[in-house]
C-alpha cells in the first residue's frame, strides 16, 4: 500500500501548497509512490487518516488553529512544515510587534466578529515538527527532494548554509560587492538557487535566516551597516515574510563570543 | 576600477573567480545506479572533460593551480575529474604589470612574475600604437603554438623593458602580509582575543572559501528520485564556514563563527604547510574583495602579530 500524504493550510496564502501542484512533470511519478489523501486545494475528496506524511502550510493565528494543529499532529506520522508562515509566522507576524486589535479595527467594518490571537506563531511553537522546509514560497525541487528522501528513508539534502553558496556555485558575481546592491544573501538560508542575485537583485531573505551557533540566528547585525540603507529601509527589509525570525536577533547580537559550547 | 586609455588587454587584476570552477568543479557526479531485478547496477562516471586553454592566468592563480595539483592529484588520493581536466589544460599566463589594491602576491612569493607551470607566459608592453607581447615559452606544447603565431625573436631592449615593468609592479602591491613566521604565528595564538573580534564581524557566509583559488573541500551527497529506482552520488564544494562541515556524531564541533574563521585562517596560513608543504595563500586578495563585510586577512594577521604575547 502506498503511504498517504495530507496537505494542511493555516494562516497563509496557499502559494506553498501550489508548489506541490506546480510539480507537473513529477506529479504522476509522485502519485505512483504516494497517495495524496487530503489536499483540499486539489480535490474535495478526502481519504481517511491517520496519514503517513503531513505537509503543513501557514501559521497559527486563531484559537481554532491552536486546536486544529494538535489534531493534525495527532493524525500524522511525520509532520513537515512548508514555507515562511509555518516556520516563522509569516508576514502576518508583523502583528507580534503591534496591537492586533488596532489592526482589526482599521481593516474590518465589524471587528467584534474577528476572533484572533495577539501573535502569529510558527507551527513548531505548538507541536513537534519533523522537518522544516523554508521558502516564500518553498522551492519545487526541494519539496520533491524532501518527499523522495522520506520515501527512501534517507536524510533530505537540504543544506542550511547561506545563499552565497548558491551564488558562487552558479557563477553569479556578488551584487552587493560589485554593485552596492543591498543583499541579505549572506545571512539567508539557501534553497532558492540564488534566483534574485542571478537577475541582479539583492536577496530579500524569503527563506529566513540561516542557522548558526547551534540553531541561533546569524550575525545579521554585522551585515546591516554594509547594506548602505537608511534606518527605515533596514527596518523594512527585515520586516517581510520572516519578520519574527529576523527580529529575534538584533537585541542579542552575535552570540559567538565564546568557544564552542559543550554538546 | 577605471578603464585605461591605452588599449592594454591584460591591465586587470584578479577577477571575481579564479580558474578553480573549471578544474575543480562545484558539482561533480561520481556515479549513478539503477535498480535491477537482482539488485543495483552502478555506473561510475568516467571523466570526459573538455580540453581547456586558459588565457590570462595571473601568476598568483598559476601558483594556486600548482597548490591544488598537490592537494587533488599529488598524493595517494587522486580526484580523477580534476586530474583529467588538469592534464588537458593549456595555460597562458600573463605577468602582472598593474597590481590592485588588494594584491599581495609579493608577500606570498607567487608574483608578479609567473613561476613554473605555464605553457606560455606573456608580458604586455603597451605603446602608442597598442599592445605587444614578450612571450616566455614554458613547454613544447607552448612552443608548438607559438610556431603558428606571427612572431619574431624578442629584441633585447623589449625583454629588458618587460622584466623591468614586472619588477616595478612588485613595488606597487596594495597589501602586504609578511610570510615569515606565519605558520608559528597561527599555531601559537589559537587563544588570541582577535578571534573573538573577527567573529563579531564575520557572517560565516562562506564567500572567502568559495572565491579562494586553493580552497578545495568537498562533501559527498546521495540522492534518489521519486521512484526509488534511481540513485546518484554527487561531490559538491563544501566550506569550513558551513555549520554542517564539522557535523559529527553528537553535533557540530565548530559551531561558533569564531572557531570556523580560526579554522579557515590557521589552515590556510599555518597547518597547510604541515599538510602540503606550502602556504595555502597565494596573495590574490579575492577573499578580501568579496567578503560582504570587508574582512581583510592581511589586517587580521597584522592584528594577531601585534597582539601576540
Amino acid at each position: 500500500m502506498r503511504p498517504t500524504l495530507a496537505v494542511w493550510k493555516f494562516a497563509s496564502c496557499d502559494g506553498c501548497q501550489l508548489t506541490l501542484l506546480d510539480c507537473e512533470d513529477e506529479l504522476l511519478a509522485l502519485t505512483g509512490r504516494i497517495e495524496i489523501a487530503h489536499f483540499l486545494e486539489a480535490t474535495a475528496a478526502v481519504g481517511e487518516g491517520p496519514y503517513d506524511v503531513s505537509l503543513v502550510e501557514g501559521s497559527v493565528t486563531t484559537p481554532e488553529d491552536l486546536e486544529r494543529i494538535r489534531h493534525v499532529r495527532a493524525i500524522s506520522r511525520k509532520l513537515i512544515t512548508i514555507g515562511a508562515c509555518a516556520n516563522a509566522g509569516g508576514v502576518q507576524a508583523l502583528r507580534n510587534f503591534a496591537d492586533v486589535r488596532e489592526f482589526a479595527s482599521v481593516v474590518y467594518a465589524s471587528p467584534e466578529y474577528i476572533e484572533t490571537l495577539a501573535d502569529s506563531t510558527p507551527i513548531a511553537a505548538h507541536v513537534p515538527v519533523d522537518f522544516e522546509l523554508h521558502g516564500c514560497p518553498i522551492d519545487r525541487r526541494q519539496l520533491l527532494e524532501v518527499l523522495s528522501a522520506h520515501l527512501t528513508g534517507r536524510k533530505p539534502d537540504v543544506p542550511a548554509h547561506s545563499v552565497c553558496f548558491e551564488c558562487k556555485n552558479r557563477g553569479n558575481v556578488c551584487v552587493m560587492v560589485a554593485h552596492g546592491t543591498p543583499c541579505l544573501g549572506p545571512v539567508t538560508h539557501a534553497g532558492c538557487g540564488a534566483i534574485c542575485p542571478a537577475y541582479g537583485r539583492g536577496c530579500y531573505g524569503c527563506f529566513g535566516p540561516t542557522p548558526n551557533w547551534s540553531g541561533a540566528r546569524p550575525n545579521t547585525r554585522a551585515l546591516l551597516p554594509w547594506l548602505d540603507m537608511t534606518e527605515d529601509e533596514t527596518e523594512r527589509v527585515l520586516s517581510t515574510f520572516n519578520v519574527s525570525a529576523f527580529r529575534e536577533e538584533p537585541g542579542g547580537g552575535p552570540e559567538e563570543s565564546g568557544d564552542d559550547p559543550p554538546q | 576600477m577605471h578603464r585605461r586609455g591605452d588599449g592594454a588587454a591584460f591591465a586587470h587584476t584578479a577577477g571575481p573567480q579564479s580558474w578553480k570552477p573549471f578544474l575543480h568543479r562545484p558539482r561533480v557526479k561520481l556515479w549513478d545506479a539503477d535498480r535491477t531485478g537482482e539488485g543495483f547496477e552502478v555506473r561510475d562516471q568516467a571523466p570526459d572533460p573538455p580540453r581547456y586553454a586558459f588565457l590570462g592566468v595571473r601568476p598568483c592563480d598559476l601558483r594556486a593551480i600548482a597548490v591544488q595539483d598537490r592537494v587533488l592529484m599529488g598524493g595517494r588520493d587522486v580526484d580523477p575529474d580534476y586530474r583529467a581536466r588538469r592534464q588537458g589544460a593549456f595555460i597562458i599566463a600573463v605577468n602582472c604589470t598593474e597590481p590592485g589594491e588588494t594584491c599581495f602576491c609579493v608577500s606570498m612569493g607567487t608574483g608578479p612574475e609567473a613561476g613554473p607551470g605555464y605553457d606560455l607566459a606573456f608580458t604586455e608592453l603597451v605603446d602608442d600604437d597598442g599592445p605587444r607581447y614578450v612571450v616566455d615559452i614554458g613547454t613544447e606544447a607552448g612552443a608548438a603554438v607559438m610556431a603558428d603565431v606571427p612572431s619574431g625573436a624578442a629584441a633585447g631592449a623589449d625583454v629588458e623593458r618587460a622584466r623591468a615593468e614586472v619588477r616595478a609592479a612588485a613595488d606597487r602591491m596594495g597589501r602586504e602580509m609578511p610570510a615569515l613566521g606565519l605558520r608559528d604565528l597561527m599555531a601559537e595564538n589559537l587563544d588570541s582575543p582577535r578571534w573573538d573580534d573577527v567573529a563579531e564581524r564575520c557572517l560565516s557566509c562562506g564567500n572567502c572559501t568559495m572565491v579562494c583559488p586553493t580552497c578545495f573541500c568537498t562533501k559527498v551527497t546521495d540522492t534518489t528520485d521519486l521512484t526509488g529506482d534511481h540513485a546518484e552520488r554527487w561531490q559538491l564544494w563544501d566550506s569550513c564556514f558551513d555549520l554542517d562541515f564539522s557535523h559529527l556524531h553528537g553535533g557540530n564541533v565548530r559551531a561558533s563563527a569564531k572557531s570556523r574563521y580560526r579554522q579557515w585562517l590557521t589552515h590556510k596560513l599555518g597547518t597547510w604547510h604541515d599538510q602540503f608543504g606550502s602556504s595555502g595563500c597565494v596573495g590574490c586578495g579575492r577573499c578580501v574583495v568579496w567578503c560582504p563585510v570587508g574582512i581583510d586577512l592581511t589586517a587580521e594577521v597584522a592584528a594577531l602579530r601585534a597582539e601576540a604575547p
